[in-house]
């Protein structure tokens, strides 16, 4: 059995003498959510719609489950993919569309159900399309990824329009199925959101590739902070040029020293100001997240 | 491509399409075929470009799909409508990308969506020839029109070879409205283009460059379901518009194959 999901390979998609991605090489084990970030036109959904056989690059290859992605009727019918945002036909309702999907794809209708109910639109699916809100469309276009009961489920800002509680659902739902298997690849601009539930993440800026891997990785790489605070203001800046002269970066930031050590250090720092007699009121060790991490990185 | 078509299906029987085009099918036959009876005796004239019907040419093995075949072109413009549009609307509301994520093969999901309007035109067509010729039987009296030659073999015949020109022309209409819907990927513009081309362009240039209908695609598509006239032969009606339709057809078919997905 492959062992990855996604394999790309150089790939490479220039749009006239515009390069929407160029040269990406990354990776997706199999049986893994994958996080896919990168500011707005760093070229996610361009490589996105090249896994789904929508568009040609203009050099490089690729393989999804296996299969070159030349070739998607190989691979798409164990696919399921919502990008950019849910499309579908207005005057037809929620369930009526998704029947249609459903025999396109050869699949029973009698799934069809199953899935409104798996999404939160059970009894709403005989609604037309364009009365539904935003929330309501994404949760369709959900589904409709859902049909074939994929292996490798791709999902494009899939908690745009959703409230927290559909935030939640559609993160507990990405880890169901990853529990069971399935394969995610995921880009969202929700940080927070990817770092919960992403094992993986390739991170795009400009068109190019710029971090893939394990997200744990690419934290543990990133340096930690000592956020301290002193019980007084006024000794603010006895504590700062502890930290300093101990050879730390040190930065204040909300009426909190920002210091960049290890968390080791610590008890080193309390010890040297209760020395001087300072008492700190807070101490404790911020590791950066993925969201800190991302703006660093991608210098946004 | 047998899901394609039944994928489409869905799509075209829904109640809004389906009741409204049906309908409109119904009135336009209705009112045609009463039109032809109806001002038999107007000087005026009862048939296309005021020309006179009289009662016994009407009285022929013909004259029972008479308004049916003057309903063709209307009927041509409604499919022409319809196939653009859903062919179209595939790039608006860019469901396109969703089909081909479930069928890869772009040739299938052109070859099925085809397929399933061509389904559609039949249906469109059987409705007009049963609306057409009950209203014909239905008025042939108050017009002094005798029905026997319709009912023997002859009106048989004459039946069936006219509901195959009205079907060939409502096709050729259908198929253009699906070549500019595909090279114009907006329902809106291609119906636009497309009615306006017909209905006016080509009649103004027919008007203003002598000898030029029996070169316009429409002037011949609707020439088939007349089975021919004076200007143009039916055999030319169908090689050189067929010729159009299928160059038409395969330059688009090679774009929609090749073109980049990306809304």
């Amino acid at each position: 059995m492959n062992s990855t999901a996604i394999s790309v390979s150089d790939l490479s998609k220039v749009y006239g003498d515009r390069p929407a991605l160029s040269h990406a090489n990354f990776e997706v084990p199999m049986g893994t959510v994958c996080g896919f970030v990168g500011p707005n036109g760093s070229g996610k959904t361009t490589t996105i719609r090249m896994l789904l056989g929508l568009i040609a690059p203009t050099g490089g290859t690729g393989t999804v489950l296996g299969h070159n992605i030349s070739h998607p009727e190989k691979y798409l019918p164990q696919v399921g993919a919502m990008i950019e945002g849910p499309a579908f036909y207005p005057a037809l309702s929620g369930r009526e569309n998704l029947n249609v999907l459903a025999a396109l794809g050869g699949f029973p209708t009698s799934r069809v159900q199953g899935l409104l109910d798996q999404v939160g639109l059970g009894d709403r699916g005989s609604g037309k399309f364009k009365t539904y809100s935003l929330g309501m469309k994404q949760r369709l276009g959900i589904a409709a990824a859902l049909l074939p009961q994929p292996k490798l489920l791709v999902l494009d800002e899939p908690t745009n329009g959703l409230d927290p509680s559909g935030i939640q659902e559609v993160r507990n739902l990405i880890k169901d199925l990853a529990s069971d298997g399935t394969t995610v690849f995921v880009s969202s601009h929700l940080l927070s959101e990817l770092e919960m539930i992403s094992e993986y993440l390739v991170m795009l800026r400009l068109g190019k590739v710029i971090f893939s891997g394990r997200t744990q990785d690419l934290l543990a790489a990133q340096q930690p902070l000592l956020v301290a605070k002193p019980e007084y203001a006024v000794d603010l800046g006895k504590l700062f040029e502890i930290a300093k002269s101990s050879g730390h970066q040190v930065s204040l930031v909300d009426g909190a020293l920002h210091i960049v050590s290890d968390p080791e250090w610590a008890p080193s720092l309390n010890r040297l100001a209760f020395e001087a007699g300072v008492t700190l009121a807070s101490l404790a060790p911020v590791f950066p997240t993925l969201e800190e991490t991302f703006f660093e990185m991608t210098g946004e | 491509m047998i899901r394609v078509i039944i994928a489409e299906s869905r799509k075209l029987r829904r109640p809004t399409l389906l009741f409204s085009t049906m309908a409109i099918t119904v009135v336009l036959s209705g009112l045609f075929t009463s039109l032809l009876f109806l001002l038999i005796n107007s000087k005026d004239g009862n048939g296309k470009r005021g020309q006179m019907i009289s009662p016994a040419s009407l009285s022929l093995p013909n004259g029972v799909v008479t308004g049916f075949t003057s309903t063709a072109t209307l009927l041509g413009i409604v499919a022409l409508c319809i196939f653009a549009a859903q062919t179209a609307q595939e790039y608006t509301f860019g469901t396109l990308r969703n089909l081909l994520v479930r069928q890869p093969s772009r040739m299938k999901i052109l070859g099925g969506k085809y397929i399933s309007m061509i389904i559609f035109a039949i249906v469109m067509d059987v409705l007009s020839l049963i609306v057409s010729v009950i209203a014909s039987y239905a008025l042939a009296g108050h017009a002094h029109v005798t029905t026997v030659l319709w009912s023997s073999g002859a009106g048989y015949r004459e039946i069936g070879h006219a509901f195959l020109n009205v079907l060939i022309t409502t096709l050729g209409f259908g198929t253009l409205g699906m070549i500019l819907g595909l090279a114009l990927r907006s329902p809106i513009s291609s119906i636009a283009i497309g009615v306006i081309w017909v209905l006016i362009v080509e009649n103004l240039l027919a008007l203003a460059v002598k000898k030029s209908g029996p070169w316009l695609p429409g002037y011949l598509i609707s020439n088939v379901a007349e089975g021919g006239s004076v200007d143009i032969s039916y055999q030319r009606g169908l090689l050189l518009g067929g010729a159009y339709l299928l160059v038409g057809g395969a330059i688009v078919s090679y774009l929609f194959k090749k073109r980049d997905v990306s809304n």
